[in-house]
């Protein structure tokens, strides 16, 4: 006999270890992935943190007397819950993935042959007490407790009370349940059918069932041909029904959507008539977000990429000071604590361009190229003298050319009366 | 003066449009749909068709492949609400000789429109931008089949740059100490590679952002 697992516990695979590093005490489990029949001597070995072949041996030696061996296996297999086999690391049912359906699909075989394996020992151990039922019923038998097992592993899961390591019963998902025991419950089925071909050609009435089945495989084409066109109708009728359902679902998301932005937007401008400024706010307002939920962009985004949260400052000067920011911007990169701070110099120079420059239209252009990033803010309104800034003007000193140097960066304004400002911000990152 | 058609299919928007043109461009007529634009165009013979992207019924792109026929000197300047990348770089590809969004003002408008029957193109900070993206230095070594065609020379990126940074021509042409007729030349040989190009990188460009469907690549 080779053993499967190693002989050593504290080398145990990692998702049976995880329990004991909980400091929980573990609950007896099953471990099917890991036994050959049932699980029941891994799972015992790992309760009792001990070499699981020690049970092994104990259960056949059991077996040896009256068979009280193996009927204890069977007890406890009916008894002992499997435990849900967990990937290391693992907290969350979606982690699970293939890995873990494939323990559970591979458990299923084991399972349902070992059950096999334990009809017939128990079967042969009648023999031995002087009773035989006679191929005719063993080997149907055999095939059909395995095929049940299967079964039974489609209709419950993984055997009928699945529990975590947590200890809370939790059941797979239905998705994950579906796709890992369909084939065995096909495989099932298929066994038990063939179970019962076994049992009816050995006792010989399979040739009297033939001529039935001929009748019901010719009226089951007959009703095909009968009512197929009709049910493919049907199932037509039902596809396109539902299609349309999605359709009016899109359209009331649509419509409330216009109606919570949009028309809000509308109605506030009515009633603002009168305000130039406020209006021409309200529209381009308006007008970003529809264009962003258009273009399907999440406005949550503003935290996660440069040019969304560029854009989003931006939006932020538009209404607060009633100017059009145009924003134009060439590649992208995830916000860092350093782009951040980008976006915030960025900030300042538009709110300076804003507040100083005397003209509603400012330029933003962003570029990221690579490893180095540019930002320009421009506006073409009275300009200044950089050389001469009053001392009171913080921003652009502290907020735009001392935030940029205190992040490695570059601030460069250029900048002369009557000329506009141009603010450019460059940052050189690592790629 | 320039003789100046409005396509939209808006009518308040045609009437807006109108008048912050007003005396400065003659505008010889307009239409709201494909079918009455293609008639007037021919009809008319205008130096410059304004046009709108989205209309029912085809939009700009549909006008400018039906007119390409019948009256091979006009020229066209989108005008949009959209600043989707697809929408203006398919109406360019098809023909037209620049982009404006419809929030330009009154002046920057006449200009762009006389801009355009001059035969220059005429770029929007927001356009340029756009080129920049569909002809940014892709990874390395990938073949492309027209390298003339297929990249841009640095200075025309310059010029780009400048432009979508809100420079105008001539301030580009001060800042670069060239003239404004070289700019020109600049961004009208950028307009001739976006429509000619079959750069890889910008169709797949174009395809992420599911713009161009293979018929209109192959007639465009």
């Amino acid at each position: 006999m080779v053993l499967p697992m190693s002989a050593d516990p504290l080398a145990a695979p990692p998702g049976a270890a995880a329990p004991r590093a909980s400091g929980r005490p573990p609950r007896l489990t099953r471990l099917p992935s890991r036994g050959y029949a049932g699980g029941v001597c891994a799972g015992l070995a790992d309760y009792f943190a001990a070499d699981p072949l020690l049970f092994r041996v104990g259960f056949v030696v059991l077996a040896g007397f009256g068979g009280l061996g193996v009927a204890l296996y069977v007890a406890a297999w009916a008894i002992v819950p499997a435990a849900v086999p967990s990937e290391p690391g693992d907290t969350t049912r979606l982690k699970a993935g293939a890995a873990g359906m494939r323990a559970m699909v591979a458990g299923a075989w084991r399972e349902a042959a070992g059950i096999g394996l334990l009809v017939l020992a128990g079967l042969l151990l009648l023999r031995n007490l002087g009773f035989w039922p006679g191929d005719a019923v063993v080997w149907p038998l055999v095939l059909a407790s395995s095929g049940l097992a299967l079964v039974a592993r489609q209709l419950w899961g993984t055997g009928a009370s699945a529990v975590t390591d947590g200890g809370a019963a939790e059941l797979p998902t239905t998705g994950d349940t579906q796709a890992a025991s369909l084939p065995g419950g096909l495989l099932g089925a298929m066994l038990i059918v063939g179970a019962a071909v076994v049992f009816l050609e050995a006792t010989g009435t399979l040739a009297a069932l033939r001529e039935a089945l001929v009748g019901i495989v010719v009226v089951v084409v007959v009703l095909g041909l009968v009512f197929g066109p009709w049910m493919t109708r049907q199932a037509r009728a039902l596809a396109a029904e539902r299609a349309e359902r999605i359709r009016s679902q899109e359209r009331a998301e649509v419509a409330a959507h216009l109606h919570d932005s949009v028309l809000q937007t509308l109605a506030l401008i009515q009633r603002r008539a009168g305000d130039a400024r406020t209006v021409g706010t309200l529209a381009r307002r308006q007008e970003r977000e529809l264009r962003q939920w258009l273009a399907g962009v999440a406005p949550a985004a503003a935290e996660v990429s440069l040019a969304a949260a560029l854009s989003a400052a931006a939006q932020e000067i538009e209404e607060l000071h009633g100017v059009e920011v145009e924003v134009v911007s060439v590649g992208d990169r995830p916000l860092d604590d350093r782009l951040r701070a980008l976006v915030g110099a960025a900030r300042e120079a538009m709110a300076n361009a804003a507040r100083f420059s005397g003209t509603e239209k400012i330029d933003l252009y962003a570029e990221v190229a690579g490893a180095s990033v540019q930002v320009f803010v421009r506006d073409r309104g009275t300009g200044f003298d950089p050389e001469r800034v009053p001392a009171d003007r913080r921003g652009l000193r502290e907020s735009i050319v001392g935030r940029m140097e205190r992040h490695d960066g570059r601030a460069h304004v250029e900048s002369a009366p009557g000329q506009g400002t141009e603010v450019e911000l460059t940052m050189e990152l690592e790629s | 003066m320039t003789r100046v058609v409005l396509v939209d299919d808006h009518g308040l928007f045609r009437a807006g449009v109108r008048a912050e043109l007003g005396e400065q461009v003659e505008v010889v007529g307009d239409a709201g749909t494909v079918e009455e634009a293609v008639e007037l165009i021919g009809r008319e013979a205008p130096d410059v068709v304004l046009l709108d992207v989205h209309m029912p019924g085809g939009g700009g792109v549909e006008v400018i492949r039906r007119v390409a026929g019948t009256a091979p000197g006009v020229r066209f300047l989108a005008l949009s609400v959209s600043d989707a990348p697809d929408d203006v770089i398919s109406v360019i590809r098809a023909g037209a000789r620049g982009y404006v969004t419809k929030t330009i003002s009154g002046p920057e408008l006449i200009d762009a429109v006389r801009r355009v029957a001059e035969g220059d193109a005429v770029f929007s900070p927001r356009l340029a931008g756009f080129v920049l993206d569909a002809f940014a230095d892709g990874p390395a070594g990938v073949a492309t089949a027209d390298p003339e065609l297929d990249q841009l020379t640095d200075r025309e990126r310059e010029v780009l740059r400048l432009i979508a940074r809100g420079y105008m021509y001539k301030e580009i042409a001060h800042r670069l100490g060239i003239s404004a007729k070289t700019v020109e030349a600049h961004v009208s040989a950028v307009l001739r590679k976006l429509q000619l190009s079959s750069r890889h990188e910008l169709s797949r460009w174009a395809l992420e952002r599911r713009l161009v469907s293979l018929d209109e690549e192959e007639s465009g």
